[in-house]
């Protein structure tokens, strides 16, 4: 284990951001959100971010191909260049790492999609251990620790000293590039405040959340489920929940049809809107009920039968937190879990 | 407000038991002391989890246009502010009043739990007003804050406690907060030089994530299929490809709500990245009270607004090329 003073993390921010690009959150005084570190930045670490970090890897909108057109009036088709620079995002906590897992699945399996890959290929991810979890955070329901999270390098903030753990050799080869910046600490530093945090863990109003009920192979019964009508009937179909969701990967592509040709984008969906994946023959969802109801049947049902009991929920709060008329994954969980 | 709740509750019993109505739009209790959820409650569910507490901003008219078709009655639960929504969407015929039974409730403030938040507190458990204060538990100790930091946008602007339609009120002797001019950053914003606003806003609305939680939750927003929304429409999107987009939504909305907004404030309150969207609306409320006189959207039913009331007094267009761009 490494640490640095944290009056000394602005040389480590500069340090690393000489050669690569740095994402930390940052408040705009509005919101906080990860943003490229700029020197006289100043990270703030003790607060969730609206946006989740999948928006490294995955950003709400790419442009993905061009078509024009030569002299001769040929189609020119030319590739959008994938991510070539390093990049480091710092201070991702332990249910956003969990999440990056989640969207890897999705996005490294054949077929792989070569944006995301670049990203990942060229990414550190330098998680942060949790010290003040929020009531909204619920993610020991899915089975992580926040007090130990993973990613290239896993960082602890206590007392003065920031604490560097690698967790991978992407990590080990980071902090051997940082050294000269960083003294040698001992794993027990960190401790006793990885047991504060799990102790406050079990204070935390949503720490009895738990996924009983839901899982792998119970389709037939939660889908046809009565509850699903009240529920969804608060719901205003907006798309909230599913853009600060750090797991929900649901993508459209579009032409965009301008003066200088066309530009092939992609751009995040949300299946809680009502042009869902329309197709020629319309759509497939058609009521809000339906559309409420796939969203959490993806994250808990759907997504656990297909990936070994594997939940795409991670537990951070975000969709708790913002849903503009408060009705989340932990009502839906609730309402129906753990009672056949 | 406890006392508020029950006599809310025990009438909203009474009118389910007697089948004057088929269910009461209401708030429901969430995990927490800040997160009612607008709900339907019917004899089936019952009124056990049924809330009326500080948290309870949400504005439950809109939830009324989905019912227009339905032959059943519901009871909504009104505060004074939201009134204006239900006034203005009768006139608009996008909702059935035959249908409806209006109880006005009576309303001190609501409070924001993201501007509790931004004062650093975590970990909320409780949250409770007395008088001037707000006492917050949370796992991490207790916090006071003064209640007039941390209402919600709109009870900043509070146009007081009286009701514009009701069909019985209940609690409505309660005080609502004293009031701050509303107008006082739109004036701030026309002072500023077309570039400054134009960063101003560049700044706001650069963190917009395209949600549509402003255009869902708007309950002057009510078009069957939104163009945005429309694949036939040519202008459908589903994210902001560009600075110029992410502002082309807003703009679009905030005009086709023109003289149509009561200024309730939801979209400000919905927003997940606190984008001050009704500054947008109320620049345009504002200029309607120049260009025409005053004029308050939802102020009564069926009232003709000034931009589909043609009159001969009716302002030069050529203002606006008067005012520069301002």
């Amino acid at each position: 284990m490494k640490k640095i003073a944290l009056a000394n993390m602005n040389a480590l921010y500069e340090a690393i951001a000489k050669d690569m690009n740095l994402y930390v959150p940052i408040d705009n005084k509005a919101s906080v959100n990860y943003a490229e570190w700029k020197q006289g930045d100043t990270p703030v670490f003790d607060k969730m971010t609206v946006r989740s970090a999948k928006d490294a890897f995955f950003p709400q909108c790419e442009n993905m191909s061009t078509f024009s057109r030569d002299d001769d009036n040929r189609i020119i088709i030319d590739k959008i260049k994938l991510t070539e620079k390093d990049f480091v995002v710092m201070g991702i906590r332990a249910c956003d790492v969990k999440a990056v897992a989640v969207l890897d699945k999705v996005f490294l399996s054949e077929p792989v999609d070569t944006f995301y890959k670049a990203r990942r290929d060229h990414s550190i991810l330098v998680s942060l251990s949790c010290s003040r979890p929020e009531e909204t955070c619920f993610c020991s329901t899915f089975g992580i620790d926040p007090a130990e999270p993973k990613g290239d390098v896993a960082m602890y903030i206590v007392g003065d000293y920031a604490y560097f753990n690698a967790c991978t050799d992407k990590g080990e080869k980071f902090l051997n590039g940082v050294s000269g910046l960083l003294e040698n600490a001992n794993d027990t530093d960190v401790d006793a405040a990885k047991a504060a945090t799990r102790e406050i863990m079990t204070k935390l109003p949503l720490h009895d959340v738990t996924t009983d009920g839901w899982g792998a192979g119970v389709l037939e019964e939660m889908f046809n489920r009565p509850e699903w009508e009240e529920l969804s009937s608060s719901c205003i179909g907006c798309g909230t929940c599913t853009y600060v969701c750090p797991t929900c990967q649901c993508y459209d592509i579009r032409d965009y049809n301008g003066s200088n040709g066309v530009t092939r984008y992609r751009c995040w969906d949300s299946c809680m809107k009502s042009d869902f994946t329309m197709m020629a023959h319309g759509n497939n969802r058609t009521t809000q009920l339906q559309r409420f109801r796939q969203r959490f049947m993806h994250k808990l049902v759907y997504s656990p039968t297909n990936n070994d009991g594997e939940f795409s929920c991670v537990g951070c709060g975000r969709c708790v937190a913002k849903c503009p008329v408060s009705m989340n994954i932990v009502k839906v969980i609730k309402t129906m879990g753990g009672k056949k | 407000m406890q006392g508020l709740e029950k006599k809310i509750k025990d009438r909203a019993i009474e009118l389910l038991e007697s089948g004057k109505v088929d269910g009461i739009i209401g708030w429901e209790k969430g995990q927490f002391i800040y997160d009612p959820t607008p709900a339907v409650f019917t004899k089936e569910t019952g009124l056990d989890n049924f809330c009326y507490n500080n948290f309870c901003g949400a504005n439950l008219s809109k939830y009324l246009v989905g019912k227009i078709t339905s032959d059943k009655k519901y009871a909504v639960l009104l505060k004074p502010c939201d009134t204006y929504s239900m006034n203005q969407l009768i006139t608009e015929h996008r909702v059935n009043r035959d249908n409806i039974y209006i109880i006005g409730v009576g309303c001190e403030g609501h409070l924001d739990v993201e501007k509790i938040k931004r004062n650093g507190i975590s970990g909320i458990t409780g949250v409770s007003v007395d008088g001037e204060n707000v006492n917050v538990g949370t796992i991490y100790g207790e916090s006071t804050i003064a209640k007039s930091d941390v209402l919600l946008g709109k009870c900043e602007v509070c146009r007081g406690n009286a009701h514009k339609i009701s069909d019985e009120l209940i609690g409505e002797e309660l005080q609502t907060p004293e009031a701050s001019d509303r107008f006082e950053m739109v004036n701030k914003l026309e002072a500023m030089t077309a570039e400054e606003r134009f960063a101003f806003w560049k700044g706001e609305l650069s963190r917009c994530i395209r949600c549509n939680a402003c255009r869902n939750a708007c309950p002057a927003c009510t078009c069957r299929v939104c163009v945005f929304d429309n694949g036939r429409s040519g202008i459908d999107s589903k994210a902001n490809a560009s600075e110029f987009e992410e502002q082309m939504f807003h703009i679009i909305r905030a005009f086709h709500v023109s003289a149509r907004c009561t200024d309730c404030g939801e979209c400000s309150r919905v927003c997940p990245e606190n984008i001050p969207l009704h500054l947008l609306n109320r620049k345009y409320v504002k200029d309607i009270n120049e260009f025409y006189g005053e004029y308050q959207a939802g102020e009564e039913a069926d009232q003709r607004n000034p931009l589909v009331n043609f009159g001969d007094k009716d302002i030069d267009p050529t203002v606006i090329s008067d005012k520069e761009g301002n």
